[in-house]
């Protein structure tokens, strides 16, 4: 059972799609898992075979339950969405293995001089660096399971070259330490708690979710606010314009426009799109705008739209009805949950001029969008009526000040002003 | 062509679409000239989703000048019925 949130410590296996003896891939989906969230697909972190499937649709275990097992073809099959931990390094203090993270170096192949040979922080820093000293890009989740793991960052891959993904590191920790050709016998489940699939205490559940994430983020978090009206005469009359080209079913929505010029403003700032973590920021690598959607029923969830800004208008258009459509049907992919950089409230259609938001950290910044209203407004020294909206930026002020944040409102108000740049 | 819609095919088939975007409610229960958009808490996707499906539903073109016309139960159907015919 996979951890999908820093809140999550039980999920529920909803439904296998796999049966023993399917092939599957790496990034297959094996299984929906319901957490205290949403139900979302697991993918398989190996190419193999499966053999057997250990936990009952309908059954609630702990976190790092093994679910299957997976034969990978190599000797002995290894736990497919749990694969076996790896005999974890005696650190002589938790700044040892902080001081090992931040230098690279590989706990494993460090000789420990101290109590019962734990490894020290001398150690570590007589310890020969990999390389040149730079900080491995990561997500959140990445960087939080190779912590667990004992992994360092360093010595992962990353799958697409650029960012340590969880899966790199589930599959590095699969195949680490070296020598560990025997895995261990699968723990027996802790005792399941066995119910029903139904989410009779969901909206509780969420609603706990919510809540600790929120008051999390408002004591640990300095948020700095900031605010900004666009005029939105440009990107509306494009977008009406568009509207008569396009049938009913890609017809765009002043959201669309909206979202592409938050994605491409966090593009161009870098020091906003990403996560605050070990007293440090992590730029992340693309930007992944987390989408806040409320839930018929209550709550809300801000699954990501993946590489927001790679994407055009239309585009953004077509990605956000699908996240919409299947954040509320209860069907999202693990990474729109896990990877979000930045998060863009919208609440304009509940009517509100104007939206403080609370950050989702380890994120940085939330932006708020706020309802479009006719005002008027002063151009080249003539007041007309003018369809506005005011965009807002929350923003963590350890990560940045308000100079960077002001830059990036007006840079949002300068994409809407040239909605035709793809 | 389908031959024109009467008004309570009409009324029917936006209530039924409204169905499919919010499952719990019978749009016709609703009374008739509450507006949709805040009695249903459509949001704007929802809203588009609602102008797509009635125009697949019914092969009525709706454009976004249409709008409006679609705020309550009874202006939607008599949209889709001037349009039918």
């Amino acid at each position: 059972m996979p951890s999908l949130g820093a809140d999550m410590d039980e999920g529920t296996l909803l439904e296998w799609l796999v049966a023993p003896g399917d092939v599957v891939h790496r990034g297959d989906v094996l299984a929906v898992i319901d957490t205290s969230k949403a139900a979302i697909d697991v993918e398989s972190f190996h190419d193999g075979v499966v053999g057997d499937l250990l936990v009952e649709p309908g059954t609630r275990v702990p976190v790092g339950t093994t679910l299957a097992t997976i034969d990978d073809g190599a000797a002995g099959a290894t736990g497919g969405a749990e694969p076996p931990v790896p005999e974890p390094v005696r650190v002589a203090s938790p700044l040892a293995r902080q001081d090992a993270e931040r230098r690279g170096v590989d706990l494993h192949r460090v000789q420990g001089t101290g109590p019962g040979g734990s490894v020290t922080r001398d150690d570590v820093g007589a310890a020969p660096r990999p390389g040149p000293a730079r900080r491995v890009r990561a997500t959140p989740y990445a960087r939080r399971l190779a912590r667990e793991a004992g992994i360092a960052l360093e010595a992962v891959t990353p799958a697409d070259g650029a960012t340590v993904h969880a899966a790199d590191v589930l599959g590095a920790r699969g195949s680490a330490p070296p020598g560990a050709a025997k895995p261990p016998e699968p723990p027996e489940p802790p005792e399941p708690a066995t119910e029903p699939a139904a989410r009779p205490h969901a909206a509780d559940a969420m609603r706990a979710a919510i809540a600790a994430t929120m008051a999390r983020s408002k004591r640990e978090v300095p948020h700095y606010y900031l605010a900004h009206t666009v005029d939105l005469a440009a990107a509306l009359a494009w977008m009406q314009e568009r509207n008569l080209a396009l049938p009913v079913e890609r017809r765009l929505l002043p959201a669309a426009l909206v979202l592409h010029a938050t994605a491409r403003a966090a593009a161009a700032t870098p020091a906003l799109n990403g996560y605050w973590e070990d007293g440090g920021f992590q730029q992340a690598d693309g930007v992944h705008l987390g989408v806040a959607v409320s839930l018929r029923g209550g709550g809300l969830l801000a699954p990501a739209l993946l590489d927001a800004d790679q994407l055009t208008v239309e585009e953004t258009m077509a990605r956000l009805k699908d996240l919409v459509a299947r954040t509320r049907a209860g069907h999202l992919h693990r990474r729109e949950l896990t990877d979000a950089t930045i998060t863009v409230t919208n609440l304009g259609d509940q009517g509100v001029e104007l939206v403080h938001g609370v950050i989702h950290a380890p994120q940085v910044a939330l932006v708020g969008v706020g309802r479009v209203v006719e005002r008027p407004w002063a151009v080249d020294g003539m007041l007309g009526v003018r369809p506005v909206t005011t965009v807002t930026l929350a923003a963590d002020h350890r990560a940045t000040d308000g100079f960077i944040g002001a830059r990036f409102l007006s840079l949002v108000d300068r994409h809407l002003q040239r909605p035709e740049e793809p | 062509m389908s031959p024109s819609l009467t008004p309570d095919d009409a009324r029917r088939a936006v209530a039924l679409v409204l169905g499919t975007i919010v499952p719990d409610v019978d749009a016709l229960e609703l009374p008739e000239d509450a507006v949709l958009r805040e009695e249903l808490e459509l949001d704007s996707l929802d809203f588009l989703t609602f102008v797509e499906r009635l125009g697949q539903r019914t092969h009525v073109r709706i454009d976004e000048a249409d709008y409006p016309r679609l705020a309550t139960l009874s202006s939607a159907a008599a949209l889709v019925v001037e349009r039918s015919a």
